[in-house]
């Protein structure tokens, strides 16, 4: 029931606002999202912490298909979908009504977005996750496309041309999968896991790579990356805040639950291919994140870095990177959420992104100041920060699985600082350039998003204890799964 | 009365308390409430570290340990690390130096920085950087360690870069920041290593385990040695030291408390700490010694040639930690805390002491410009005079003890490491007079206008010096050692930390008639260098040349300080721009980027045949496929 409701209900609230078109648009959908992010936290509390799929509704949706409108949420799941119901209101707070033209469609896009994000990560079966998975893509289109920055229709298109040619991919091997299922065919996620685990490995390994390039494109991993820095880049602020904060994750949470457990053969086949590319990623973006003078273009990349750290861990198969990718997941979305609002505040105010353009801008708005070093130390993984405690889990499993790859892994932590505090260096210090000049501290709104994010990147780099207890079992649960193919292998 | 738990925990939570008051009121604090505060909550705590200490000294030696456990931070997969502290004799002895120094240079920080705007902002920052280092110092165990350790890197980062409107300084706080960084990497895979290996990272744990390993284990070897990246980037150590002497871009009480007296401390504490682990890794040990010798040389050799009087010290603090690397590296780890703990005495003294000089000659660094100060500046002149001599090693000032013993133990492990240790610690005493005779004596070579102006500085300045002075000049006596009829009282009191490494190093004791023959040719030749620096820069009155006019090659290499940075520069910063550049240009945009626009026009190429459905609207595809899935629904919803 509750996981229908944070479903539909940001569906419901979308269709309202396209249909009666009212005057506060963005107030209706920050009420709506904070229902909505109440109720998942209703979710949180009241979830059994010994673990286990909860919150279930099955019910048969094209019977005779053997499809099932199923889903549910076990640790993991739950994590994600908090991240995005806590995400949206700010992504809705952080946006200025009056910059965008018909702004009921906007709000109502991005609410759309959200029921497709939380279907998501909820589906327990294959062809539900797979509507999912591309409804996700209309809204975040229209909103690139529509509010978009220069050469907008170009980019776009480039993006979801990418990202659907990934998604057919995959529905090519759920459907194989499908096919393979026992007697009238289901494509309920048990039945999926089955079926996969008894592919010979050959078979797994095609299916594997079907699967992973879908998942690839959308992290985006290295090599498939390069609709990422154009679109974050073109995409307006709150659709770039969606697509990195939130929609990234799809990717690796297919990994972990699309992926994994449904062809652990090619996964033992592949997978350490897939870690050799991730961490290629991560020293690979973060060079170019070096050279690069616009702003929010930089982050872009580090998010690729950052991503890339995540899905390597992902794949050593470990509980101890996985717990990682999954703590990690949650960090990454709020630093970036936050980069890319500070990016858009001085974007606004200077009207320029140019790194060799700013300067100064501490003296004149040192409130801004402080909350960017702060989540820049988040984003560089300074311990008691949120980004710490993932990166150090990640780098962890990537260690034990081979020193010379964790170490490798471990240059963000060396290149990380060194593209940040430059950027930060050029933008904020030195002596007031003639753009700082009426450039104002932060707004009570700003206020109002960035404090929050502040706190929560401290206390998740403080305490993080509540939420990996939260992940752990299922974690566990999913590594039993693959445990006896492990062990076949072995 | 409170329970030691309590108090334990107060210790890192009051300097915390303190900048979280400042901080969250940066805007409204006057001055006299900013220092009340700072200054308060660390003085509280340097009074627990007293009572703790004296707690400690009440425990029977092989119970010389408190253990509290405050939450549990990062525990997961079998994974533990633990909010924890560890009282031991060498975190307390640490304590005891970081909360009373650091009291010390934040009284002193109120005269300093009276007059700055961003007052508040710097004690704020002063408090964070007190108490990172007292959780590096507390934590019982490794990923702890390495909080306080990245923690103390931010408030350097912070500090060097205090004055932000100035390029220069926040490049030297970025490169402080990413040279501590690469340091840091090396010490984060050594602990982990260190998980794998032990499966705890607790020290309890670790050292319980370690006593199952040989000597010469290799995996003991690589732990070892990736830790002892990370104390080279953080006490820096050759080949990462360069930080450090751009990190004076700092206010100068930063420079004392941080980049002097604490925190580049860090990676001798944790080698010490790790004193069983290095004794189990001969190969570790050599590496420490000679890093150790090379940097206490090498640094010396910079300092006798600059002319800003706070780049000396800085060389002189890089040339001063190698020495102590030296005597870890030969086993004596109670002698190099011993050096450490004489150190941070007269190289806070000395610091500050340049600080009060720059204070009262309005910003003024280059000892070109200096001279003749001895009647203005009486204490500082004193006091300053103080801190010289106990660096310089005369007796019976501290730094004459403990460099001592670091002379003995070198010598016993060989007639080459101690030559090498010998030299370096002579050309300390020389300039370090240089640098005394250039600033008080001689003529007074500062502008009319500079000199008008010069005063003493306040009481708030003076005290902290005469504070320091008064340790520098006893405090050695915490390690008398035998050959002199003391107790080695400092000795003693660690010796239970060091007990687990003493087994498998064997020490190689002096008889006292060879220590009382190296003590006099150590003095002798030290007044021979003192001789030379009044010959030169008194009776001479020799004034180094000014900026631009040439020097003799040797000179001109070594005042340039080797040309490292520039090395670097070409060889590693270059470099890695060069090729990121290229990775962007050639294999982003014309490589990876290109292939996928190839295939995507192969497949529109491809496509051609179903040409009826490409209007070339993508607003259309998107409205086929919403189109499509609203049927679906409504197909299932009839169906039911």
């Amino acid at each position: 029931m509750l996981t229908t409701f944070l479903i539909f209900f940001p569906l419901l609230a979308a269709l309202l606002l396209f249909a009666f078109r009212p005057q506060s648009a963005k107030a209706i959908a920050l009420g709506a999202s904070i229902v909505e992010f109440s109720v998942s936290l209703i979710g949180v509390f009241t979830f059994d912490k010994t673990g286990g799929a909860q919150f279930m509704v099955n019910v048969p949706w094209i019977a005779s298909a053997g499809i099932h409108f199923a889903v549910g949420m076990d640790g993991i799941s739950l994590l994600l979908v908090l991240l995005t119901t806590l995400l949206v209101p700010f992504i809705i707070l952080s946006s200025v009504e009056s910059r965008y033209d018909k702004p009921h469609t906007f709000f109502g896009l991005i609410l759309m977005m959200q029921m497709a994000l939380v279907g998501v990560f909820t589906a327990a079966d294959g062809f539900l996750f797979y509507i999912f998975w591309e409804l996700a893509l209309i809204p975040i289109y229209f909103i690139c496309l529509i509010w978009g920055g220069d050469n907008r229709g170009k980019i776009t298109f480039k993006f979801f041309v990418y990202t659907l040619a990934g998604s057919l991919f995959m529905l090519v091997a759920l459907v194989y999968l499908y096919l393979q299922t026992p007697g009238s065919h289901s494509f309920d996620i048990s039945a999926l896991y089955a079926a996969g685990k008894a592919l010979p490995a050959s078979a797994q390994s095609i299916i594997f790579w079907g699967l992973f390039v879908a998942f690839a494109i959308k992290m985006p991993v290295f090599p498939f990356h390069t609709w990422q820095p154009d679109t974050y880049t073109v995409a307006p602020t709150q659709g770039t805040m969606l697509l990195s904060g939130i929609m990234l994750k799809m990717g690796i949470y297919g990994v972990i639950r699309w992926l994994v457990p449904v062809v652990p053969l090619g996964v033992a086949e592949w997978g350490s291919t897939a870690l050799i590319l991730s961490v290629i990623g991560i020293v690979y973006a973060s060079c170019i994140a070096l050279v690069q003078k616009d702003l929010k273009r930089l982050i872009a990349y580090s998010s690729i870095a950052h991503v890339g750290l995540i899905a390597a861990g992902t794949f050593t198969l470990s509980k101890i990177g996985i717990q990682g990718a999954v703590i990690q997941m949650l960090s990454h979305g709020i630093i970036v959420f936050a980069l890319f609002f500070i990016v858009d505040i001085i974007a606004e105010r200077a009207k320029t992104r140019s790194l060799s353009e700013l300067g100064g801008i501490r003296n004149v708005a040192p409130i801004l100041a402080t909350v960017f070093i702060i989540v820049m130390l988040g984003s560089v993984a300074l311990p008691l920060t949120s980004g710490f405690v993932g990166e150090f889990l990640l780098i962890n499993s990537l260690v034990h699985y081979q020193i010379w790859i964790g170490a490798v892994a471990g240059l963000t932590m060396i290149l990380g600082a060194v593209y940040m505090l430059t950027a930060f260096q050029k933008a904020m210090s030195g002596e007031v350039s003639y753009l700082a000049t009426g450039f104002t501290d932060l707004t009570w709104n700003e206020k109002m998003v960035l404090y929050p994010i502040v706190v929560l990147i401290i206390a998740i780099g403080v305490y993080p204890a509540p939420l990996l207890a939260i992940s752990e079992p299922a974690v566990n649960d999913l590594l039993l799964i693959i445990s006896d193919v492990t062990a076949q292998i072995k | 009365m409170v329970s030691p738990d309590l108090l334990v925990s107060l210790v890192p939570l009051l300097p915390l308390l303190g900048f979280l008051l400042v901080a969250l009121n940066v805007k409204k604090l006057s001055h006299g409430v900013t220092s009340f505060i700072a200054c308060g909550s660390v003085l509280i705590s340097f009074f627990i570290s007293v009572y703790l200490f004296v707690v400690l000294q009440g425990l029977p030696e092989e119970q010389r340990f408190i253990n509290v456990t405050v939450f549990d931070w990062i525990s997961t997969a079998g994974f533990s690390a633990p909010f924890s502290f560890l009282i031991d004799p060498l975190s307390s002895l640490m304590l005891l130096i970081i909360t009373g120094v650091g009291f010390l240079i934040h009284v002193y920080s109120i005269g300093y920085m009276h007059d700055d705007e961003g007052f508040n902002r710097f004690f704020s920052y002063l408090n964070l950087f007190v108490f990172f280092m007292l959780l590096l110092i507390m934590g019982s165990n490794y990923l702890l360690m390495f909080v306080g350790w990245e923690g103390v890197g931010l408030c350097s980062y912070l500090l060097i870069g205090f004055w932000f409107k100035n390029q220069n300084y926040n490049s030297a706080a970025n490169k402080a920041f990413i040279m501590n960084r690469i340091g840091d990497l090396g010490l984060i895979l050594g602990v982990v290593l260190i998980f794998v290996q032990f499966g705890s990272i607790q020290y309890a744990d670790v050292l319980a385990k370690a006593s199952a390993y040989s000597v010469g284990s290799e995996a003991i070897t690589l732990i070892t040695i990736l830790l002892f990246v990370g104390a080279m980037g953080k006490s820096a150590q050759i080949p990462l030291y360069t930080w450090l002497p751009d990190a004076m871009a700092g206010p100068t009480p930063v420079s004392a408390l941080i980049h002097a007296a604490t925190m580049v401390t860090a990676g001798i504490y944790m080698v010490a700490r790790n004193n069983v682990l290095y004794a189990l890794s001969p190969a570790s040990m050599n590496l420490i010694l000679v890093v150790g010798l090379a940097t206490a040389l090498f640094a010396a050799t910079i300092a006798l040639t600059q002319n800003d009087i706070k780049k000396v010290l800085a060389y002189s603090t890089v040339s001063q930690l190698g020495l102590i690397f030296v005597a870890l590296g030969v086993g004596a780890f109670s002698s190099g805390i011993f050096h450490m703990a004489t150190h941070a005495f007269f190289k806070a003294l000395l610091f500050l002491g340049a600080g009060s000089v720059i204070h009262a000659l309005g910003g003024e660094q280059d000892i070109r410009n200096m001279g003749g100060l001895r009647k203005y500046l009486p204490v500082t002149f004193f006091t300053f005079l103080i801190g010289t001599l106990a660096i310089s090693g005369i007796p019976p000032f501290a730094g004459f003890f403990s460099k001592d013993e670091i002379l003995a133990h070198a010598f016993a492990d060989g007639f080459a490491v101690w030559l090498i240790a010998l030299i370096a610690s002579l050309l300390t005493s020389f300039y370090m007079f240089r640098l005394f005779f250039l600033t008080f004596s001689g003529k007074e070579r500062a502008s009319h206008e500079v000199m008008h102006h010069i005063h003493e500085s306040p009481k708030s300045i003076t005290i902290p010096l005469i504070v320091l002075a008064i340790l520098s000049a006893v405090g050695g006596f915490m390690g008398v050692p035998e050959a002199l009829h003391g107790s080695n009282w400092l000795g003693e009191f660690l010796s239970p930390v060091f007990a687990p490494s003493a087994s498998l190093l064997e020490l190689h004791h002096l008889d006292h008639a060879t220590e009382y023959v190296l003590m006099a040719v150590v003095i002798g030749l030290t007044l021979v260098m003192i001789a030379a620096a009044y010959f030169m820069y008194v009776s001479k009155n020799t004034v180094p040349v000014k900026e631009g006019q040439a020097l003799n090659g040797i000179h001109q290499l070594v005042y340039n300080k080797y040309y490292i940075d520039e090395l670097y520069n070409a060889v590693v910063v270059k470099p890695l721009y060069w090729i990121s550049g290229k990775l962007e240009t050639v294999v982003e945009k014309s490589g990876i980027d290109k292939l996928v626009h190839l295939s995507g026009s192969a497949v529109v190429e491809g496509g051609k045949a179903t040409r009826w459905l490409q209007t070339g609207n993508i607003g259309f595809y998107i409205f086929a496929m919403v189109i499509s899935i609203v049927a679906l629904l409504a197909w299932v919803m009839i169906n039911h």
